[in-house]
């Protein structure tokens, strides 16, 4: 029960948060995840706003569990170019620590990396990547 | 027509059997160039180079032929040289006598050698042929136009064709060539012969690779652009249908290579550096396929992920829109005979590079020297350079790399100009293996290095007055106490000195020292900051009283130009020393008023460490570099505590700004009842 959703929030285009790629392996009840990650783009601007941080730090692209709610959690990870990544778990599915969450955002970046290298990709198109697509659907499968 | 044109000059000339007039005016066909009559010497230099004749023959068949004389070939001339080349394989002198009159065999080409033994053996030219011929007409069109579409820049193509620039540069007009195929449908059949019977006398490989691309040929033709690419295009093509050894169609020929190496040469003289994205995105679009296949197959090709095509990329991927031009769909993953370790071993083969000015002279067995080291050389460090594009990967999360990998595209390719020109260099080094090597770590690492290095460099510039300290530190306290300025020099020595020990322990050390002897004030006050600094914020008790007591002690200027300190330190603790410094310079010359003590044991505890290694004058270096790294160390942490106590007073303002907000309420509610 793991949905994805790649946010994007491109310094250029401050205002403007559309998603670049959302992915969810339980096909119901998607709205309901979209809904949820838009809300938490606001926890995630909070938490990128309020660290005036000097040095660019793995760390701190890292948000970590923006906030719990009854049913799922919310994992940030906002990138040097303020690409905003967003993975809610299910609540029940306990056995996701940190690190997995961190690498699991680790590899996505990676992936997105390579999609941006891509000298076909505009950035602000939707990423119809296979390879990234692959990634994506190996790391839902892994964790579901 | 051609034929008669053809009886009518080589006639006159020399006297060609019926069975050579059809021949070589299929040949003639094949080299079919727009100029009526002129031959396009590129393909005739091809073929001529697939005769297999020695360079000095082809020349002198080119000579006695009259086609030096003429600057092009023509018919009569093209039919001469046939005829001489038949001659010269057959070991006869080429001379115009031997061949006039005299009964020759075909000439044979290397790729055409079935020619002319399907020739006899096709009893019906006509029958099979044209049976084939739309399947072929289909084939070899389609073959010619994929690679018509996939060369951007044809212009460049000329190297080879040099000599005969006059007759060359006339535009290959689209035109022609889009006739070219037409009129082969037509009634071209005899033209058609050598080159069906090539593809039908093959064991199926090109019918494997042709199979599906029939209705590429109107589309091809419809979309060609108006721009020059005849001649290599069709060179190639004839060599790829002529030496089409695989059934694989993933499988790059030699000649498919060659062409992609001139393609590269074009965009990037260099084998060995790289195609930006920008550029390749640009060429390869040029291919009119779509932009998500083009985008799939960057993907696959770009087996380093950099961004950037190095010649093997680029090979595979100018291969797999071949691949797809012919109408195969594009594979998920990189075949094997793709990848670059295979292609490199491709690359071995290469005869020779068509780079050479003259196109006679297209040496068959001669080894190209740098068209093949360097994709060879590439071709062997792929796999070392993906290994090592995985410890940049893994460095560059480290190090933030991502920061310019995420930067908009227009970023990214001003970055990988940026980056580019550090290629260069590594271009000077001959080893192609310094040259990947420098070239992956350039593109991600190098720049971003860089960038942290001089951030950090600057912060510590401490370590330059070094040479001071070559001699052991009490010397420098002793200049320090006697003198103000060398001695604040001296001073502001110590301290970058002081950091191999946990500052921490140190600071006590100077707080007892700055207790027994004054002088000791300038270097302690510059430590004592930053303990103070530090004690503030981790409220560590032990060090507060000393270090402050016994600095405010001192006097009030102390105190003063302390929380000065503290102040200026925040913003310039990068650069410690230097404010610090600037502050107690004349605290220093105020407090020289007491009595210059004698060198007190301050100088040799801190000194200690120091005059064994500091003697030496030859580790100078590495206890700069020492000294370098303790500062940079220091700064971090002086970094992450300033951030701690940055997020502890937000907090603490937000509170404060709540209960202020709350009070103002409470404020308003109770004013209005106040005044009335």
């Amino acid at each position: 029960m793991l949905p994805f959703t790649v946010y994007f929030s491109p310094d250029v285009f401050f205002p403007q948060n559309y998603p670049l790629y959302i992915r969810s392996v339980p096909s119901q009840n998607e709205l309901k995840f979209h809904y949820t990650v838009h809300t938490s783009l606001d926890v995630v601007e909070e938490k990128v706003s309020a660290v005036g941080k000097s040095l660019a730090d793995q760390r701190e692209l890292y948000l970590g569990l923006l906030y719990p709610t009854e049913d799922y959690k919310v994992y940030g990870y906002v990138t040097n170019s303020k690409v905003k990544f967003v993975i809610v778990v299910d609540s029940s599915n306990t056995s996701l620590r940190d690190n997995e969450i961190r690498s699991m955002f680790r590899k996505l970046h990676n992936s997105f990396t390579d999609v941006m290298c891509n000298p076909f990709y505009n950035p602000g198109d939707p990423i119809l990547s296979k390879a990234f697509n692959g990634i994506v659907s190996g790391m839902m499968v892994q964790t579901s | 027509m051609d034929q008669e044109s053809a009886a009518a000059s080589g006639g006159s000339l020399i006297s060609l059997t019926d069975h050579e007039q059809r021949y070589y005016s299929g040949l003639h066909a094949l080299c079919q160039a727009d100029a009526p009559g002129k031959l396009s010497s590129g393909k005739v230099a091809e073929l001529f180079k697939a005769s297999q004749l020695p360079p000095e023959a082809l020349h002198k068949v080119t000579e006695v032929c009259g086609a030096k004389h003429l600057g092009y070939f023509g018919t009569a001339q093209f039919y001469i040289a046939l005829k001489l080349l038949a001659a010269g394989q057959s070991g006869l002198p080429i001379r115009l006598e031997s061949v006039s009159g005299t009964d020759l065999p075909l000439p044979r080409f290397a790729g055409l050698k079935n020619e002319p033994e399907s020739r006899h053996a096709a009893a019906p030219p006509g029958a099979d042929p044209q049976g084939s011929a739309p399947g072929s007409v289909a084939r070899n069109p389609a073959d010619r136009s994929t690679f018509r579409h996939l060369e951007a820049s044809a212009e460049k193509k000329e190297p080879w064709s040099p000599p005969r620039s006059p007759c060359s540069s006339p535009p290959r007009s689209p035109l022609a060539y889009r006739g070219y195929p037409y009129s082969k449908q037509r009634n071209g059949v005899d033209a058609q012969i050598p080159y069906d019977n090539k593809p039908s006398s093959r064991p199926g490989a090109q019918l494997e690779q042709h199979s599906s691309p029939s209705r590429y040929v109107s589309k091809p033709a419809v979309e060609h652009p108006a721009m020059a690419r005849a001649s290599s295009i069709e060179r190639l093509n004839q060599q790829a249908t002529m030496n089409y050894s695989d059934d694989d169609p993933w499988r790059m020929t030699a000649e498919q290579l060659e062409y992609y190496t001139n393609q590269f040469k074009s965009l990037q003289p260099d084998l060995g550096a790289l195609i930006l994205g920008a550029v390749a995105k640009n060429f390869f679009t040029k291919s009119k396929l779509p932009i998500p296949e083009l985008s799939h197959i960057w993907e696959l090709s770009d087996v380093d992920r950099d961004g950037a095509l190095t010649f093997t990329e680029f090979c595979i991927a100018f291969h797999l829109i071949v691949a797809r031009k012919n109408g195969y769909p594009l594979p998920e993953s990189l075949p094997p005979t793709l990848q670059p370790g295979f292609s490199q071993r491709e690359e071995e083969q290469i005869p020779d590079t068509p780079e050479s000015l003259e196109p006679l002279i297209v040496f068959e067995d001669a080894e190209p020297r740098s068209c093949q080291v360097d994709p060879s050389g590439i071709g062997r460090l792929e796999p070392s350079v993906a290994t090592r594009k995985q410890d940049l990967q893994g460095e560059s999360l480290k190090q933030d790399t991502s920061v310019k990998r995420l930067a908009s595209s227009r970023e990214k390719s001003t970055l990988q100009l940026g980056a580019f020109p550090e290629r260069p260099e590594p271009h000077l080094e001959l080893d192609p293996q310094m040259r990947t090597k420098t070239r992956q770590r350039s593109y991600s690492s190098t720049s971003i290095e860089d960038a942290i290095k001089k951030a950090e460099e600057p912060p510590t510039p401490p370590p330059r007055p070094q040479k001071t300290h070559s001699r052991a530190s009490s010397l420098d306290l002793n200049k320090l106490f006697q003198q103000g300025a060398p001695g604040v020099k001296g001073g502001w020595l110590l301290p970058p000195a002081l950091p191999p020990r946990p500052p921490t322990s140190q600071v006590p050390h100077f707080l007892n020292v700055s207790e027994q002897a004054t002088q000791a004030k300038v270097q302690q006050p510059n430590f004592a900051d930053f303990s103070h600094f530090r004690e503030e914020e981790e409220s560590s008790v032990k060090l507060e009283e000393q270090g402050p007591s016994s600095r405010f002690g001192l006097s009030s200027e102390d105190l003063t130009s302390a929380s000065k300190q503290d102040v200026s330190g925040t913003p310039h603790s990068q650069a410690p020393q230097k404010p610090i410094r600037r502050k107690y310079h004349p605290e220093s010359q105020n407090l020289e008023t007491g009595p210059p003590p004698p060198p007190p044991p301050p100088p040799p505890p801190p000194a200690m460490p120091f005059p064994p290694p500091a003697k030496p004058s030859q580790k100078l270096l590495s206890r700069q570099k020492r000294e370098i790294q303790m500062a940079i160390r220091k700064n971090r942490e002086t970094n992450a505590v300033l951030r701690r106590l940055n997020s502890e007073l937000q907090q603490q303002l937000k509170v404060v700004h709540k209960e202020r907000v709350t009070l103002e309420s409470q404020l308003e509610l109770l004013r209005p009842l106040a005044s009335t």
